[in-house]
């Protein structure tokens, strides 16, 4: 090595990068119109696919980014979906204007939860976060003006044309989820994400280098909840009811944990591509009842033993294509050597 | 006066309930502290110990007082061997620093046991015939009595909270226990091989599950659903407890069934909530629970 400085340029961007959000843009240009001459099933359907999308979006920034592995999660997607409930039924708020409301209101939750959680690391962190989630269950499903354990209607819909309703719906889950993508993009390619990286890598690397570790890491579990917030308040009003049982089971962590490792985790690419195969086997084998969910449980065992980076990361490795690149390429003249390296 | 004694028979219901926690919490305190993995299917595993006894009993076609019994014996040797093959061909792979893995494995293997007991039993609820044990009990003074299968349950809590303190303090492989626990290469270069080490740890914690979903299947009525909330009993047992001591264990249990039980007095609603909520307090106010030896 020789000690005079070299001059190097740092790269964003890749050619990929650069052609995928083009093409981005024209998939979700394309969606947009759906409503337009989309029957209602597909539209619904696509809902349900932007809000589990969001909900792992926000399980891969918490455990992929933040090193957080939570399987308490359905904790705030439940909680967004009866803040909705209330917002609209009690308070008169419009539902559609609720929404962002309720994933607020989530957020706001979510600061004491961490002052909790936070005792917690690692493998009893993940359990500690699902005793809070039953706790949310429990003690709305002794509530009864909520409908207890039952669950209840969201009547504020009522005076809403059933078309409006539908199409005002999917633009919302839709806007959501790109929303969403972009923001988790924006944040890793941040100074932040950057200090987020790190701290995943090394906690007490991290603080020795000035970084607020405690600070950066309730920062990422209070957006992560106002994600799971969101997606909870657009899951049930489409669903128009809304019961503790679903909004507050564990099969939410279930889906979302299945999405990540199989797409990818630590990647945006990832949870969007886990979450297409999701949905995709949703539609063929979901009639099989128990044995799809067998089939699902395994599935995630093999791809993590096998497979750590799932389907995206292993791809994205071996060929070098990365869509949105949130790493930092250090690239030198061509003289010089070595070629480019990732940080 | 009879106030006070039914306070006092809550109590001791609440105890008693705390040793068959105690039970569920041991096993998983065992794989925690030895290879620092959570174990998400643990809860899963306890309903399966609890089909398996129950399925071997009725194929025994033996009087409902012996049959469940010599089933659990029965099922002690697979529980073992079963454990020991699961974490040296799965569970070794994805132990380490980072609990993603292990995490995403055990919930996975959760999901999977879940869903075939629901094919193989269906949802229906079962229970293990056991001859009229689990409505049996026993006179302690006036008005107030306990039932025998829960006496004879904290009785086996107390026995393996006793037994498990001996074999981590006093045998060979404890001591293997706490050296790879305290540093696996070390422990290594001494000419222990940690898989093996790790594979016995959830071998033994098998064992215990066989036991503890045997009692629990006696005592209540089980359904495949039912793991995660066993799952979470065990683990609030173990912080309340403290991690590192069978003893603290077992107090963690108790302190759990009370809470509960005192809850469901007040109000069937609020009893679960009631024994979560004293574990969020716990972590909140002494974090590192009453007994703590290592952290």
């Amino acid at each position: 090595m020789s000690a005079t400085f070299r001059t190097f340029e740092v790269h964003r961007a890749t050619r990929a990068s650069r052609a995928g959000g083009l093409v981005s843009l024209a998939i979700v240009a394309f969606l947009a119109t759906l409503p337009l001459w989309a029957e209602a099933g597909t539209l619904r359907e696509i809902d349900e696919l932007a809000c589990y999308l969001i909900y792992a979006m926000m399980w891969n920034l918490l455990a992929g980014y933040g090193g957080m592995v939570s399987i308490g999660q359905q904790a705030f997607l439940g909680l967004g979906g009866y803040a909705l409930l209330v917002m609209g039924n009690f308070a008169g708020i419009n539902p559609f204007v609720a929404v962002p409301l309720a994933a607020i209101v989530t957020a706001l939750f979510a600061i004491p939860v961490a002052q909790i959680a936070f005792r917690l690391q690692g493998g009893t962190f993940a359990i500690g976060t699902w005793v809070i989630a039953e706790v949310f269950r429990l003690s709305i499903a002794n509530w009864s003006a909520v409908g207890g354990g039952s669950g209840t209607s969201l009547t504020a819909l009522r005076g809403i044309e059933k078309a409006t309703r539908i199409h005002v719906t999917f633009w919302l889950c839709l806007s959501a989820a790109v929303i969403a993508i972009a923001a988790t993009y924006l944040l890793l390619r941040s100074r932040q994400g950057l200090a987020l990286l790190a701290i995943r890598d090394s906690e007490v690397a991290s603080e020795s280098q000035g970084i607020h570790v405690r600070r950066t890491k309730l920062g990422v579990y209070v957006a992560a909840a106002f994600g799971a917030g969101l997606a909870g308040a657009l899951y049930f009003l489409g669903n128009l009811r809304i019961s503790p049982d679903a909004a507050f089971t564990v099969n939410w962590s279930a889906f979302g944990i299945f999405i990540v490792m199989i797409g990818g985790i630590g990647t945006i690419e990832g949870p969007i591509i886990g979450a297409l195969i999701f949905y995709l086997l949703n539609k063929i084998a979901s009639d099989f009842g128990t044995w799809y969910l067998v089939g699902l449980g395994a599935l995630a065992i093999a791809v993590t033993i096998k497979f750590p980076r799932g389907l995206w990361g292993g791809f994205s490795r071996r060929f070098d294509v990365h869509f949105f690149p949130v790493q930092r390429r250090l690239v030198l003249p061509p003289d010089e050597k070595g070629g480019s390296f990732h940080a | 006066m009879t106030g006070t004694l039914s306070w006092i028979s809550t109590v001791v219901q609440g105890v008693l309930l705390g040793g068959l926690y105690a039970m569920f919490a041991m096993s998983q305190s065992l794989i925690f502290g030895v290879m620092r993995l959570t174990n998400t299917a643990h809860g899963d595993f306890i309903i399966l110990a609890s089909f398996g006894v129950f399925s071997v009993a009725v194929a025994l076609g033996l009087p409902p007082a012996v049959a469940p019994w010599l089933a659990m014996i029965l099922m002690l040797p697979i529980a073992f061997g079963a454990g020991y093959v699961l974490q040296r061909l799965v569970l070794n792979r994805v132990v380490g620093r980072d609990p993603l893995p292990s995490l995403v494995v055990t919930f996975g293997l959760a999901i999977v046991i879940e869903n075939l007991l629901q094919e193989i039993y269906t949802a229906d609820p079962r229970s293990i015939e056991s001859g009229g044990l689990n409505v049996a009990s026993i006179s302690i003074a006036e008005g107030l009595s306990v039932g025998t299968l829960p006496l004879l349950t904290f009785a086996v809590a107390v026995a393996i909270a006793a037994g498990m303190q001996w074999l981590s303090g006093r045998t060979a492989l404890g001591r293997s226990f706490r050296a790879v626990s305290d540093d696996r290469d070390a422990a290594q270069l001494m000419g222990l091989d940690h898989r093996h080490i790790y594979a016995m740890a959830t071998g033994i914690a098998f064992a215990l599950v066989a036991v503890a979903g045997a009692l629990h299947g006696m005592k209540t009525t089980f359904a495949p659903a039912d793991g995660p909330a066993l799952l979470l009993y065990g683990f609030e047992a173990v912080i309340i407890g403290g991690m590192g001591s069978f003893y603290g264990t077992l107090l963690g249990g108790i302190i759990l069934g009370v809470t509960q039980v005192i809850g469901f007095r007040f109000d069937p609603g609020w009893g679960i909530w009631l024994g979560h909520i004293v574990f969020l307090g716990m972590l909140l106010f002494r974090p590192t629970g009453f007994f703590a030896k290592t952290r």
